[in-house]
C-alpha cells in the first residue's frame, strides 16, 4: 500500500520528534522527506523548490523564537505555507451589474467540463438564481447532447440552438453563444455558464477561438476546469490557457478519488488564480466551495472535519440524533430500533468510506482512513435487512429473540444464524459502552484525549 | 507486438507509424530532451550533480520518486562500472533502461479463437469512448469483422457519442437505454458476437473512480458476465489513462487490476504536451505493458505502442 501525504509528512515530523533544537542538518532530513511526499502529490517540481525554501528559511529563522517543540513547528510552517500558497480566503463569485453574468468554462478534454457546467448551475440555483446553460462543443460526438441530458436533469434552462446542419468550427460556435445570450437577457436567466469543447493548449486554432469567445461575451468568469489527478503538465496547461484568457478562477474535478491533489497547488502558483470549487462525485450536488485550510488540514492529515460537521448539520435530523444520545447515554439504552434508525442517518451523509476518509489520520482515530477501502458497505445493507426482519416488539426488546428466531430472523434476511448472533452481540456491547459513557466512564475520557490530541498536532 | 505494427502499415499514402508516433510525442521532446540535451552538452564526465538533473528531468515527466530513483541509482552504477564519460553515451544508456523497463512488458500476440472480448475500462475522462471507437476503426483496417459494445449507461448521452464513432467506422453497436443495466448490453452484445461470429468485441464501460467499491465490483460482475458466455474471456482488458494523470495513475492501476484484470494500458491524449512518464512507473511497478496511444482526435489516430519510438521521442533521438 502506499502512504499518502499526511502519512507521510507525519513519518517525518515523527523522525523530527526526540530532537531539541532545529539544526541545518535535522530540517534538511525533513525537507527532504517533505520534498518527496509533495512531489509524489503531484505538486510541479519548480512549485516544489520554491515551498521547500520558504519552509527551510521560516523553520530555521523561528528556532530560539518559539516554545514549540521542532514537530510542531514543521508542520504549522508547511501547513502555514500550504495555505499561504492556495490563498487564505474561499474564493467569491463575481456577479455582472447588469445580468447576465457569463461564465466561460474552459479546459482540456476530460476534465469534467460539462459535469461541472451542471453542477455549477444547480449550485447556482440552490443559492437562488437562474442559470441558463448553453454548450459550444459542436466538435466531441454528442457532447452538446450530455449537456441537454444534465440540464433536463437538474431542472435548469438550456439554450439547445439548431446548428443547421452548418460546419462545426468557430462561425457556429460564436453564432451559439450570441443566442444564447440574447436568450438568457429574454427569458430572464441572471447566470449564462457556457460549456466549451474540450481543447489541448497547444492547439493554436481551438485556443484562438477561445479568444474570441471571450471578446465575444466578455465574461465576468473565465473558470478552468482541471482534473485532480493531473500530474507535472498541470502547470503548463493551466500557464497556457492563462495567458490565452486570463482566467478568474479554478474549479478541481474528481476530488472524490485518492489523487492527493498536488495539481491544485500547481495550477494555484502559476496563475495566481484561486481555486474556488472542487467537484466531490459524479451526482449534480457533489459540488462544494474550496476551503484551502481544511485541504490543508487533510493533505497533514488532520482529517476534514470542518466539512464532515457541516454534511452532517445539512442532513442528519437533529432532534432525532439527540434523541438518540439521550437513551442512549441514559438507563434503559438504545433498541434496535433507534439503532436502525442512526444507520440509516448516517448513511445519508455518504458512503461510510468517504466519511471515515475525513476523520484525522492522528490521535486515538489513526488508522481510520486507511481502513476506508477494506470497509464492504454492503455490511450496511445485511445489517439493516437482518433488523428488518424482526417483529416491532423484538426490535425493542432484544432479550426476546431466543434461538427458533434467531433462525427465522436469518431465513427472512438472507443471512445466516452466525450473522444474526453477531449483530446481536454487537449491539449489546454498543449498548453497554454509552451506558458507560452516560455515567461519565471511559468513552468520554478516551473522547476527551481525542481533542486534546487533535489540538496537539496543530 | 512488431506484427501488428506493420499490419497496419498496409495504406502508402499514410505516413509511417513511427514517424507519426513521433511527431506526437516530439513536444514532450522539446522540454525533457532538450533539458537533458543541456545538461549533456555541459558536462564532460558524469558527476552527481549530472546525474542530479537528469533525476529532475524525469521526475518532471511524471515517472515518479520510486521508479526515478532506481533508474538513477542504476544508472549511476553501469557508469561507475563501464567508465562511462561523457554525456551522450549516459543519455544513450538511459534510454536503454527505460527501453527495457517498457519492452520486459511487451508480450506477443495471442492467437484467440473468435470473438476476441475487448474490455475499456477507467476513470472518468480519460477517452474511453473515443478509443474505443478508434479501436473498433483500427481492427476493421486489419479487415477484422468488429462489434460495439456500449456498456457507458451512466454518463448522459455516452451511448449517443459511441453511435457516432460506430457510424464513422462502420461498425455495429449493441446498447441499452441510459440507466439500464451494463451488464445486460454486455450479455446481448456476447450473443451476439458470438452468433454472428465476429472477430472482436470492444466493449466501452463508463468511467469510475477506482476508490468506488461498488461501482468496482460492477465491472467484476461484467467480466463473470463475460467468461460465462466467453470462458477465455475478456482476453484484453484495457485500461485507458489520460497522459496527464499524475502519481495517482500507479493506484488506478493497481485497482483496476484487481477488479477488472487489467492486461495493458492505453496511453491517451499524448498529442499534448503532458509525458506519459507514469506509464514507465506502472510497467515496472505492476508489470503492465502499454498496448495502444491516442495522439489525435482523429479516427486513425490510435497507435499500437511502440518502445523505441516512445523512448525515442521523449529522449531525443
Amino acid at each position: 500500500m502506499f502512504e499518502n501525504l499526511s502519512e507521510k509528512l507525519q513519518r517525518t515530523f515523527k523522525n523530527l520528534r526526540g530532537q531539541g533544537t532545529i539544526t541545518e542538518e535535522n530540517i534538511g532530513e525533513a525537507l527532504r522527506e517533505i520534498r518527496v511526499a509533495l512531489l509524489e502529490a503531484d505538486v510541479n517540481l519548480n512549485v516544489v523548490k520554491d515551498l521547500i525554501e520558504h519552509i527551510r528559511e521560516k523553520a530555521v529563522g523561528q528556532e530560539v523564537l518559539t516554545a514549540l517543540s521542532p514537530t510542531e513547528q514543521v508542520v504549522k510552517i508547511v501547513r502555514d505555507e500550504l495555505v499561504a500558497l492556495l490563498g487564505k480566503d474561499t474564493a467569491r463569485f463575481q456577479f455582472a451589474s447588469k445580468p447576465p453574468t457569463v461564465i466561460l468554462m474552459a479546459g482540456l478534454q476530460g476534465s469534467g467540463k460539462t459535469t461541472t457546467s451542471g453542477k455549477l448551475a444547480a449550485w447556482l440555483q440552490k443559492g437562488g438564481h437562474r442559470p441558463m446553460l448553453v454548450s459550444v462543443d459542436v466538435y466531441r460526438p454528442a457532447a452538446r447532447e450530455q449537456l441537454r441530458v444534465v440540464a433536463k436533469s437538474i431542472k435548469a434552462n438550456l439554450y439547445e440552438g439548431d446548428t443547421k446542419g452548418e460546419p462545426a468550427g468557430t462561425a457556429l460556435v460564436e453564432r451559439l453563444a450570441k443566442e444564447a445570450r440574447r436568450e438568457a437577457i429574454i427569458s430572464g436567466c441572471d447566470t449564462l455558464i457556457v460549456d466549451t469543447a474540450g481543447r489541448l493548449h497547444i492547439d493554436e486554432e481551438l485556443m484562438g477561438e477561445m479568444e474570441s469567445l471571450k471578446k465575444l461575451l466578455t465574461p465576468q468568469e473565465i473558470l478552468f476546469i482541471a482534473d485532480s489527478m493531473t500530474g507535472q503538465d498541470a502547470v503548463k496547461s493551466a500557464d497556457e490557457f492563462h495567458k490565452r484568457l486570463a482566467l478568474t478562477g479554478i474549479i478541481l474535478t474528481k476530488m472524490d478519488g485518492d489523487a492527493r491533489g498536488g495539481a491544485a497547488l500547481s495550477i494555484r502558483h502559476v496563475t495566481g488564480q484561486p481555486v474556488k470549487f472542487i467537484g466531490m462525485g459524479e451526482k449534480p450536488d457533489a459540488f462544494e466551495p474550496f476551503h484551502p485550510d481544511r485541504i490543508v488540514s487533510r493533505i497533514l492529515g488532520m482529517g476534514d472535519i470542518m466539512t464532515l460537521i457541516e454534511k452532517a448539520e445539512e442532513k442528519l435530523d437533529k432532534k432525532k440524533s439527540e434523541e438518540f444520545a439521550r437513551k442512549a447515554l441514559s438507563g434503559d439504552g438504545f433498541s434496535l430500533e433507534d439503532f436502525r434508525d442512526q444507520l440509516r442517518q448516517i448513511r445519508k451523509l455518504g458512503s461510510l468510506q468517504s466519511i471515515m476518509k475525513m476523520l484525522p489520520s492522528v490521535g486515538p482515530l489513526a488508522g481510520m482512513q486507511q481502513m476506508a477501502d477494506q470497509v464492504d458497505e454492503k455490511q450496511f445493507v445485511r445489517v439493516e435487512a437482518i433488523i428488518n426482519s424482526m417483529t416491532a416488539k423484538e426490535r425493542n426488546h432484544h432479550e426476546i429473540i431466543s434461538g427458533s428466531r434467531r433462525k427465522r430472523i436469518a431465513t427472512g434476511s438472507g443471512t445466516t444464524v452466525q450473522e444474526v448472533n453477531q449483530l446481536l452481540r454487537q449491539y449489546a456491547q454498543m449498548r453497554k459502552m454509552f451506558k458507560n459513557v452516560g455515567k461519565g466512564g471511559m468513552l468520554q475520557r478516551r473522547a476527551m484525549g481525542m481533542l486534546g490530541g487533535m489540538r496537539g498536532g496543530r | 507486438m512488431i506484427q501488428t505494427l506493420f499490419g497496419s502499415l498496409n495504406e502508402p499514402e499514410k505516413k509511417n507509424i513511427f514517424d507519426r508516433m513521433k511527431d506526437a510525442v516530439s513536444r514532450t521532446r522539446d522540454s525533457l530532451g532538450e533539458r537533458i540535451e543541456s545538461v549533456i552538452a555541459l558536462t564532460r564526465e558524469v558527476d552527481e550533480s549530472t546525474l542530479e538533473e537528469l533525476e529532475m528531468s524525469l521526475l518532471a515527466s511524471d515517472l515518479g520518486v520510486t521508479t526515478t530513483g532506481e533508474i538513477i541509482d542504476a544508472l549511476r552504477e553501469r557508469a561507475k562500472r563501464q567508465q562511462i564519460r561523457d554525456g551522450a553515451e549516459l543519455k544513450d544508456l538511459l534510454k536503454e533502461q527505460i527501453k527495457n523497463i517498457l519492452d520486459e512488458q511487451q508480450r506477443p500476440v495471442r492467437a484467440v479463437a473468435p470473438p476476441e472480448i475487448i474490455m475499456m475500462v477507467g476513470v472518468n475522462g480519460t477517452g474511453k469512448t473515443t478509443t474505443s471507437g478508434k479501436l473498433a476503426a483500427y481492427y476493421r483496417a486489419q479487415g477484422k469483422s468488429v462489434l460495439m459494445c456500449a456498456a457507458d449507461t451512466f454518463r448522459a448521452a455516452a451511448i449517443e457519442q459511441l453511435e457516432v464513432w460506430g457510424q464513422r467506422s462502420g461498425v455495429e453497436i449493441i446498447k441499452t437505454r441510459q440507466g439500464g443495466d451494463p451488464s445486460a448490453a454486455l450479455y446481448d452484445a456476447l450473443q451476439a458476437a458470438k452468433a454472428r461470429s465476429n472477430d472482436v468485441l470492444i466493449v466501452d464501460t463508463a468511467g469510475r473512480l477506482h476508490t468506488k467499491s461498488s461501482l468496482m465490483a460492477e465491472l467484476d460482475k461484467m467480466r463473470r458476465t463475460t467468461q460465462r458466455i466467453i470462458p477465455n474471456g475478456p482476453h484484453e482488458v484495457l485500461l485507458v489513462m489520460d497522459a496527464t494523470t499524475g502519481q495517482n495513475g500507479l493506484q488506478q492501476a493497481r485497482l483496476f487490476t484487481e477488479s477488472a484484470g487489467v492486461t495493458g494500458i492505453v496511453l491517451t491524449k499524448l498529442d499534448g504536451t503532458a509525458k506519459g512518464g507514469i506509464a514507465v512507473a506502472i510497467a515496472r511497478e505492476l508489470n503492465l505493458p502499454v498496448r495502444f496511444v491516442g495522439v489525435g482526435e482523429k479516427i486513425e489516430d490510435l497507435l499500437p505502442f511502440d518502445s523505441k519510438a516512445f523512448v525515442d521521442s521523449l529522449l531525443g533521438a
